[in-house]
């Protein structure tokens, strides 16, 4: 007679192999999780409370544990033209850059055939240079005696007759430095896009322009979307552009964080104003991908 | 046997290597590493600063509202077992570009001689950047009493005026330091944070002066020297213009054009300057305030005339002048101290005794084109370079020292209320 396999013990063998099969993943996910807590969760906590300190009453220039929530509205009194400053270049800089980029990507994706992989390259290519050297090489690029500047000067469109140490270099600096974070999620997003569907836009007699508005920009939203907040988000919070290209008149809120940093010691402001920038941030974000109605693509 | 130079590869002349430089380092910082980088000339002194040295800005200081400022109440810093004998190394740390150095090799010539003699290796890090920036580094460890791990650190006079009053530096062994005791020039033996130089030494001094592009300013203004403080704020020189960073420098020859002491001034004194500072800003006449790269600024041509560190603007190179301002510029020194808890005591102030000795002194001076501190120096540059032995940038005259001033030794509230103030000025 063969063995009678009992029913039950299958089921509870199959039970216990999924049980340990989740057991795994969730210790898979402990480097991750603690790499999370140690680096991420405790320096925002610490920041937090940082932000909160109050100065210390026997010995001034020190900071004790507190609760001063004044922290916030004394640095944002103080500092709120170089914040705005800050979003007002990042903003400018994430459109410029979408704009530059959307072609450049679109290009890749469908264009360029074999020379997809050499271009992809070539965008990622500056990035081995270390940032700070491609900031200071604008320098040069933007010189008052150099090319871009004369040209422009000799069409007389600078109001300071200069670009160097002006907005307009910050703004082309924040540009140039971030736009490889504009054309890969571009790319990958656009390269993902089934041509046919392109295709059957133009068979059904969609013009150029409308099989763009209605098939290739939406299917490319993701890419925007990530394209933007990855362009905008280090820009807001960048300081080296702003020191190396602009003038006393372009500081952005980086610049003011690590002045009351390193200067002046006063880390609950420069906390606060961390703390603050990341807040603004985040409900930009949000609101964003909410209104983009990419939550789930992105 | 060999020199070990830090952590990495030592690299070459003027240049640092791109895996040290680190986001918290960027800033002015970054920008002076990279002026370095983008030339290839001799290397320089980064960052510099003037503070107390004259005896008025002790009593400044004794009178200033915190009860605690007063300089004499040092105390030496807490000691570690001195492990000299056994470990024949030392520590130290310096600012970029401030050795002798083969352009080529990136030996540094005084050091490997140092080692040859004495046996003692030397790990030379070109860590410090910006004085704050350094501090801000280190401080957790002084404060929890903690070594920081470099055996000398060399800092400007009002940060060493820092670290001696909070008990950071250690008391130096002079009896073992012949050449230190007794070469140390004048001027710089009784400052007011250190009278008798118990706790610190000179490495370098320097000059915050005028530099500026002849040719440039000729075609501009017409002269191709630069003499007043009225002639840098011409308007034929709008956006032309830079002043350092550096609050010493800049306020102190501001100030002492407005006829105020940048050695003995009141609070009104320095908001007038500020004032000043502002409206130049404001109209345009001043481009940008800058750490080092001033420097770059200038070779391209952006830049007609600066307010700048002595040493940089004789290493531009004779299409540029350089002068005193009439008015008066400002004088400040580097200082080597050795921190608490150090293992190498013994070993470092061998290294800085070395260091004293009048002909490596001139080798360093013909090399970073600072003012030496040391006494025999002049004398020995005849054998290491005689085109420099009356350069008065390097050997001032008491004429261009009468010239210059050394900033008031600040209280920390002071410090702290001036550099906002000042740095709001600037746009910070």
């Amino acid at each position: 007679m063969a063995p009678v396999v009992p029913v039950a013990s299958v089921t509870t063998k199959v039970a216990q192999a999924s049980k340990q099969r989740s057991r795994i993943a969730y210790l898979l996910l402990i480097p991750g999780l603690g790499w999370l807590a140690i680096f991420f969760v405790i320096p925002l906590v610490t920041l937090f409370m940082t932000s909160l300190q109050a100065e210390s009453a026997s010995k001034p220039g020190t900071y004790v544990p507190g609760i001063q929530f004044s922290n916030y509205t004394d640095a944002l009194a103080e500092y709120w033209p170089q914040f705005v400053r800050s979003f007002v270049y990042a903003g400018l800089a994430t459109a410029f850059a979408l704009v530059i980029a959307y072609p450049l990507a679109y290009f890749i994706a469908f264009k360029a055939g074999n020379w997809r992989s050499l271009m992809l390259v070539l965008v990622v290519a500056p990035a081995f240079a270390s940032f700070l050297l491609r900031t200071y090489a604008w320098k040069t690029i933007l010189a008052d005696d150099g090319p871009v500047t004369s040209g422009l000067n000799a069409l007389h469109l600078l109001p300071d007759g200069r670009i160097l140490n002006t907005g307009i270099a910050v703004v082309a600096g924040l540009t140039y430095n971030f736009l490889p974070f504009m054309v890969l999620p571009l790319y990958a997003s656009l390269d993902k896009i089934d041509y046919r569907l392109i295709e059957a836009g133009n068979d059904l007699y969609g013009s150029p322009q409308q099989v763009f508005r209605k098939v290739t920009w939406p299917l490319s939203m993701p890419g925007v979307v990530a394209g933007t907040l990855l362009t905008f988000i280090p820009a807001a919070g960048d300081f080296i552009n702003a020191e190396l290209l602009g003038s006393t008149k372009d500081k952005m809120i980086g610049n003011v964080i690590q002045t009351n940093f390193i200067e002046f010691r006063d880390y609950p402001t420069a906390s606060a104003l961390s703390f603050a920038l990341m807040a603004v941030i985040l409900v930009m974000v949000l609101s964003y991908i909410r209104r983009s109605g990419t939550e789930d693509l992105v | 046997m060999a020199v070990s130079y830090g952590f990495h590869r030592p690299p070459a002349v003027g240049t640092v290597a791109p895996q040290e430089v680190q986001l918290s380092e960027f800033r002015e910082p970054a920008a002076r590493e990279i002026a370095g980088m983008m030339r290839s000339s001799l290397s320089r002194r980064r960052i510099l600063q003037a503070a107390g040295i004259t005896g008025v800005a002790a009593v400044a200081a004794a009178c200033g509202a915190s009860g605690d400022s007063g300089s004499a109440a040092a105390s030496t810093a807490a000691s570690a077992a001195d492990l000299s004998d056994s470990e024949k190394t030392v520590n130290w740390s310096n600012w970029p570009g401030y050795m002798d150095s083969d352009e080529k090799t990136g030996a540094r010539p005084s050091l490997d001689a140092f080692v040859k003699q004495s046996g003692i290796n030397v790990t030379y890090n070109e860590d410090i950047n910006d004085n704050n920036e350094f501090y801000a580094k280190v401080r957790t460890q002084l404060e929890q009493g903690q070594p920081i791990d470099r055996d000398i650190v060399v800092l400007t006079d009002w940060m060493a005026a820092l670290w001696i009053e909070s008990g950071y530096a250690q008391k130096l062994d002079k009896a073992a330091m012949p050449n230190a005791s007794a070469n140390v020039i004048d001027k710089l033996q009784n400052v007011a944070f250190d009278p008798g130089r118990e706790y610190s030494l000179p490495w370098q001094s320097g000059f915050g002066l005028f530099g500026w592009n002849k040719s440039k300013l000729k075609e501009l203004i017409g002269t191709d020297t630069l003499a007043t403080v009225d002639q840098l704020f011409n308007p034929k020189l709008k956006g032309r213009v830079t002043v350092l960073s550096e609050m010493r420098d800049t306020m102190g020859i501001i100030m002492a054009w407005q006829g105020n002491d940048p050695s003995n001034f009141t609070e009104d004194q320095f908001m007038q300057a500020i004032d000043a500072l502002r409206t130049q800003i404001d109209n345009g006449q001043i481009r940008s305030v800058e750490g080092n790269s001033y420097m770059s600024d200038m070779e391209s041509g952006n830049v007609v005339a600066v307010i700048g560190w002595s040493g940089d603007v004789i290493q531009l190179g004779s299409d540029f002048g350089i002068a005193m301002p009439e008015s008066g510029g400002t004088l400040w020194t580097d200082n080597m101290l050795i921190p608490p808890l150090v293992s190498h005591k013994k070993n470092a102030e061998k290294l800085m005794n070395y260091y004293y000795d009048p002909e490596v002194a001139a080798k360093i001076s013909a090399f970073v084109q600072y003012i030496s501190p040391v006494k025999g120096a002049q004398e020995a540059m005849q054998k290491v370079d005689p085109a420099l032995v009356d350069n008065q940038w390097i050997f001032p005259t008491a004429e261009t020292l009468n010239k210059s001033y050394v900033f008031m030794t600040l209280t920390p509230e002071q410090d702290l209320k001036y550099q906002r103030e000042f740095q709001k000025a600037i746009g910070n």
